[in-house]
């Protein structure tokens, strides 16, 4: 017994030791920077400990901005591209025919580079000196006003990021959905059928439950997901996100760590405190639901 | 209710692309089941009994012919309107619902007139789960039950609507020796209780033969044989049937008729007037041997099973099929286990003549030679 677990831990030492170099070690110190007022990465010096960090950090504009950005991004994204995933999923799983092709399909956003989709998304939404983009063309025809999506209010940036968030989440979604639908035997839809059951009460009673740990275990990662976006933005917006008033938190902490008011890791590590406090009571709230709501 | 077939058939698609060839699981299938009784269809894996089930209950269309249940026509009935309760092979419960949830579901399903009362509900539930002993486990789910509890309140779900017919797929087959030869009972005395025509399939004819009023004898797609599991057995109609009935299974000899008696081997066996002249199959069922010092048929004697009751003597002939025969005799019998032959004579009635061509019954009276 002494000998094999002596043996266990030296298999585990690799795993432990980079785990810990990597991810244990720059997490405890984000903290420590965080309690260190004003901290100079390169003199390695503070003035004092306190909380004065997340004190300025709270009261910035631009952090509260960033925040609202982030949860609207949050409430809007998570349950509209879950709630999609599952009808895209159950439609591709009641089709046969052509039913490879539409999963390629579907399937393509994934494979694509966010960035890429960003261009793209610019040139449908932009508004230029010499067009107004493909959307406020198609929205001048049915007799709209056009909106510059890009650059204009921030209802309709937010829009555009929210639609590209959904976009570019869906693929896995679908995925993980489509497996799910598959692994639900034919059997339980048998005995349903020959009990008679409508199949708004097949979908409710048997298909919801059955695949209730896969849509929750999409929640939980999409809630993560979609308060660490970052990326998503920058590709629509370009890189001054402050400016655009289209900052996220993640955003946040990168521009003070390297923005053009970058060099305040105190402030970052202050920021991305409260962030991974968002996120850790948002994953324990969804863990309590989904205790109730979802059999394994 | 009793339920009719009409030239029943359903052909499915081949699954090799360049082969235009239909499988057809179901052939041509025309017999009447009497209201009230248990019935069997049996046949081994692959015979498309299953299907001929799934036809019934409506689960799959017939390619052509008619299904009546009673004088309703019910072939193009969906399922949920044919009124049947069907028992999958795995149970099929819905494992994040409470065993009395399991139950109740197919009655929440029920709308407008037909919907009981909540009360109403329950209490055909704890019928339900009274009639098959399950009533201190409704609060569990599936998974928290043995096999055999499961396969209960899969009957329990299946009956709690009052079906005209209840079907069973391979009721006993996920369940261990013990519990099958329990369950059998049970589905018997549920069936006997509730009255209700009842379908099952099985690939085991001990099962069939147990507990049956009927069974029907499947092989690829036809039906071979239909009769209570006695009189299938005493008379089958084919090597086929002869085959598939009984445990141990018959033995087969290469025979011949020459002047009216049948020989194995050179020696003749029994009187066998009328039958036609030349090679057949010669089925002998293992409790037709008789151990006579001066039988007729002389076999090797390669090994005795003692069982309790009765005595299984494996012997060896030359026009056997298989290496040894077996016979089970009395266990009083004498019997010399250094002697290398063993001598048998033959119960005419447990031996049955099939053609060597077609496998079919070669229809005469056997007589003992000894005229006993």
């Amino acid at each position: 017994m002494e000998q094999r677990s002596w043996k266990a831990w030296l298999y585990l030492l690799p795993a432990i030791l980079f785990l810990g170099l990597f991810m244990v070690y720059p997490l405890i110190d984000v903290f420590v920077y965080s309690a260190e007022e004003g901290y100079n990465s390169a003199s390695q010096t503070y003035f004092g400990v306190g909380p004065y960090n997340f004190s300025y950090v709270l009261h910035d504009a631009y952090f509260l901005q960033a925040v609202k950005n982030t949860f609207i991004l949050v409430i809007i994204t998570v349950p509209v591209s879950t709630a999609l995933a599952l009808l895209i999923s159950l439609g591709l799983s009641s089709i046969k025919p052509l039913r490879n092709l539409y999963q390629t399909v579907y399937f393509l956003p994934y494979v694509t580079n966010t960035l890429a989709v960003g261009l793209v998304f610019m040139i449908l939404f932009k508004k230029t000196a010499y067009t107004d983009g493909m959307v406020n063309l198609i929205l001048h025809w049915f007799g709209g006003n056009t909106v510059d999506f890009i650059d204009g209010p921030h209802w309709a940036k937010m829009f555009v990021l929210c639609f590209y968030t959904v976009w570019v989440v869906l693929p896995f979604k679908i995925l993980i959905l489509t497996s799910a639908l598959a692994s639900v035997k034919q059997d339980y839809y048998n005995a349903a059928r020959i009990d008679g059951t409508s199949s708004l009460r097949t979908f409710t009673r048997i298909t919801l439950p059955m695949i209730s740990p896969m849509i929750s275990y999409l929640i939980i990662t999409g809630f993560i997901g979609a308060f660490k976006s970052y990326s998503d933005a920058v590709a629509l917006f370009g890189t001054d996100l402050n400016a655009a008033e289209m900052n996220t938190i993640v955003g946040y902490v990168y521009d003070m760590l390297y923005g053009n008011s970058g060099g305040w890791p105190s402030y970052a590590s202050a920021a991305a405190v409260i962030l991974f406090a968002i996120v850790l009571t948002i994953t324990c709230v969804n863990l309590l639901v989904s205790k109730r709501h979802v059999y394994y | 209710m009793n339920v009719t077939l009409e030239h029943l058939t359903k052909a499915f698609p081949s699954q090799d692309r360049k082969s235009k060839q239909e499988v057809i699981a179901v052939n041509d299938f025309t017999f009447e089941i009497p209201d009230g009784e248990l019935v069997g269809l049996l046949g081994p894996s692959g015979c498309g009994k299953s299907t001929a089930l799934y036809l019934i209950c409506g689960l799959q269309k017939p390619t052509s012919g008619k299904i009546f249940f009673g004088e309703d026509d019910v072939t193009d009935l969906p399922p949920e309107n044919r009124g049947v309760g069907l028992v999958f092979q795995n149970y099929a419960l819905y494992p994040h619902l409470t065993v009395r949830q399991n139950i109740l579901f197919p009655l929440q399903n029920l709308k407008g007139e037909a919907r009981p009362s909540k009360e109403e509900m329950l209490r055909k539930a704890d019928e339900a789960a009274r009639l098959v002993q399950i009533e201190p486990y409704m609060d569990r789910k599936p998974s928290q039950l043995s096999g055999g509890q499961q396969q209960r309140v899969a009957i329990a779900r299946a009956l709690v609507k009052t079906p005209r017919i209840l079907l069973l797929d391979e009721p006993l087959s996920n369940l261990d020796a013990r519990l099958r030869l329990q369950t059998r009972e049970e589905i018997r005395r549920i069936q006997r209780e509730t009255g209700v025509t009842t379908i099952f399939v099985t690939h085991d004819q001990e099962e069939a033969m147990s507990i049956t009023d009927r069974i029907i004898v499947m092989k690829e797609g036809s039906v071979h044989q239909i009769g209570a599991p006695q009189q299938v057995y005493d008379d089958p109609v084919n090597l086929f049937v002869a085959k598939f009935l009984g445990n141990p299974p018959i033995n087969v000899l290469t025979g011949r008729v020459a002047g009216g008696r049948l020989l194995l081997g050179d020696q003749p066996v029994l009187e066998a007037p009328g039958a036609p002249e030349g090679e057949v199959w010669v089925g002998i069922r293992p409790e037709g041997f008789r151990l006579r010092p001066d039988g007729p048929l002389v076999c090797t004697l390669r090994a005795v099973e003692v069982m309790g009751r009765d005595m299984s003597v494996l012997a060896a002939h030359p026009a056997c099929e298989t290496p040894t025969l077996r016979a089970i005799i009395d266990s009083d019998s004498r019997i010399d286990r250094e002697s290398q032959t063993v001598r048998f004579s033959l119960r005419p009635n447990k031996v049955f003549l099939f053609s060597k061509e077609t496998e079919a019954r070669i229809p005469v009276t056997l007589r003992g030679e000894e005229g006993k």
